[in-house]
């Protein structure tokens, strides 16, 4: 889908728009956008793994918490600067992702599920226990807004709304090269047929290992922006019901169309925003939202889109 | 470490064992009939032990708190299969999604319904105390633990290797297409194994809220352990789900009272290992 010019000259008109609209938002509106930037990113790249690799990690929250909990450890402990926090974040993410993928690649469908499951409760556990490290259930505030050298503090809604704009679409655009590229092809093959794809030749362990680091690594790069955005790490960053989030999203968006996936983020991140302002009563709402998108568009937005216009 | 210590936390940790086989038993046989990932499986545990709160509250009776419990969720669950579960077959993601979609919205009734303070279902009379041998004092509620924990491990074990339907849900185990092809009528299999795996998780809740007690967030507390037992033992697999509760039961007592900052890691990393080693547990068949 990246390769029709339709879709490239949409996200450039909507992220122009997005920018060009930002200075005039409020600041409530503004945080929302970024939070859905940042958590775009995060659907994106389990994307990857369930559309187009077909394989539904129930455990993604960890390899974003472990990227948020090494940029807040860095920042409070060590005072790091961005660039040592992003790298730290994103390579503690990838390697978590490449010691998990040894354990969890080997299996397929339910056992697959269930092994990514346990994986994330590892680091939930560790988050939530290792109390000397991460403060356990309180978890690790005051972490600072980056300082990136510029002229702009980012401590200001705009300048870091700015900042997730340009870190989600640089996301978006790897990911779209990724997925675009002979080795995405492989993927959605093995996705199709993984025998055919082995019998053909590929190496199908190889291309799922590496579809998981990739994941995870992005997973990460959207955990060390979510840990500056919010200020504050917690248990709850990596619980399982965070990483069952994503997989609504990614539902709610639509499998293996990357695009999808962003948007129904940004959607249930409104969506979780605004019930909650005015019911307390959000989780009700939220649960019938899981319901409803499996009965009613099992394909998600990008299916329900789909069969429209065909 | 004296001998005392090893001797108490190996008996803590067999009764906390006894508890997670009420509540996994079923989700494993939930797992190995319907390939079902039911993510709302400690919303039963929770709600049955709410429900038995308050049945405990109006009657002052254990015996029918456990019962209501299990018969209220015993429909739960039979409504959330039927309506629900049944039209997605095969559908790992979708179930995911659904159960945990239930899940959100029976933690949500259960804060409507019975408020955020932790209650705890208070222990019948003759249940109190505990019984001394030597120097060794053991609690007599977690004795009970034990005691219906093995007597409904082998009330299970006489039902699916002794009778016709027990013959019939092993081969749904098997295979669910050759057993519905042999005639045997799969869909009301399911339903009743999933209403005997709710049933069992609630009558858990009820007997676990007399000492974990009764709180929002439980649902979620629980459920790892669950599928640490059922992942451990093999999808499916009763031998499979005693062998995995009491594993998860012990470790994670040593776990706790060794190595309080790793307790959750000495449990789910056991675990992460076997599966590297046994992809589908150590009783279970791919």
């Amino acid at each position: 889908m990246m390769r029709r010019p339709g879709v490239l000259v949409g996200v450039a008109v909507v992220v122009v728009a997005a920018a060009a609209v930002a200075p005039w938002l409020p600041s409530y509106p503004l945080t929302l956008l970024t939070q859905a930037m940042i958590v775009a990113i995060l659907a994106m790249s389990l994307d990857v793994l369930l559309g187009f690799t077909g394989l539904p990690s129930l455990g993604h929250a960890a390899y974003f918490g472990v990227a948020a909990y090494a940029v807040a450890i860095l920042t409070t402990e060590r005072q790091s600067g961005f660039v040592v926090c992003l790298i730290a974040g994103v390579v503690f993410a990838a390697v978590a992702a490449a010691l998990f993928g040894l354990i969890a690649i080997r299996a397929t469908g339910t056992y697959f599920l269930m092994i990514t499951l346990a994986l994330g409760m590892v680091v939930w556990g560790l988050a939530f226990r290792w109390v000397s490290l991460t403060k356990g259930d309180n978890g690790i505030s005051g972490v600072p807004r980056p300082d990136l050298g510029l002229p702009w503090s980012f401590w200001g809604p705009l300048p870091f709304f700015y900042l997730s704009l340009v870190c989600a679409v640089v996301a978006l655009a790897l990911l779209g090269l990724i997925v675009a590229s002979p080795f995405g092809m492989s993927l959605k093959g093995i996705r199709e047929s993984e025998s055919r794809m082995r019998i053909l030749g590929y190496n199908v362990w190889l291309h799922k290992y590496l579809a998981f680091v990739i994941a995870g690594t992005f997973a990460g790069f959207s955990g060390v922006l979510w840990a500056y955005y919010n200020g504050f790490v917690s248990p709850v960053d990596v619980q399982l019901v965070t990483s069952v989030e994503a997989l609504l999203m990614v539902a709610l968006g639509g499998q293996g169309t990357l695009l999808g996936p962003a948007v129904g983020a940004a959607l249930i991140v409104f969506l979780k925003n605004f019930v909650s302002v005015y019911t307390k009563r959000w989780l009700l709402i939220l649960g019938a939202v899981y319901i409803g998108v499996i009965l009613f568009a099992p394909r998600g937005l990008a299916g329900a889109f789909h069969r429209r216009s065909s | 470490m004296s001998s005392e210590f090893w001797i108490i936390q190996t008996f803590n940790g067999l009764s906390y064992g006894a508890l997670l086989f009420l509540l996994a038993s079923g989700l494993s046989l939930i797992f190995g009939v319907m390939r079902v990932v039911n993510l709302a499986h400690g919303s039963y545990f929770m709600l049955g032990g709410y429900v038995g709160l308050s049945v405990v509250w109006r009657t002052g009776s254990f015996a029918a708190a456990v019962l209501a419990g299990a018969v209220a969720i015993g429909l739960i669950g039979i409504g959330m299969e039927r309506l629900f579960l049944r039209r997605l077959p095969g559908q790992t993601l979708g179930q995911v999604l659904m159960t945990i979609g239930f899940a959100l919205i029976f933690q949500d009734l259960a804060l409507l319904i019975w408020g955020g303070d932790p209650y705890s279902i208070p222990v019948p009379r003759f249940l109190q105390g505990a019984v001394k041998a030597g120097a060794l004092s053991f609690p007599a509620y977690r004795i009970f633990i034990t005691v219906v924990a093995v007597v409904v491990a082998a009330l299970l074990w006489l039902a699916l290797d002794q009778t016709r339907a027990g013959a019939r849900i092993r081969a749904a185990v098997d295979d669910g297409e050759m057993a519905q092809g042999v005639g045997i009528n799969v869909p009301v299999l399911s339903q009743a194994v999933f209403a005997l795996g709710a049933c069992l998780a609630a009558a858990g809740g009820v007997i676990g809220g007399a000492f974990l007690g009764v709180y929002p967030g439980a649902d979620f507390e629980v459920l790892p352990y669950a599928f640490v037992v059922v992942i451990v033992g093999g999808l499916g697999s009763l031998p499979g789900a005693m062998v995995g509760s009491l594993l998860v039961g012990l470790l994670d007592n040593f776990g706790k009272a060794l190595f309080p900052e790793l307790s959750y890691f000495t449990l789910f990393a056991p675990m992460a290992l076997i599966l590297a080693l046994r992809p589908t547990g150590l009783f279970g068949r791919a």
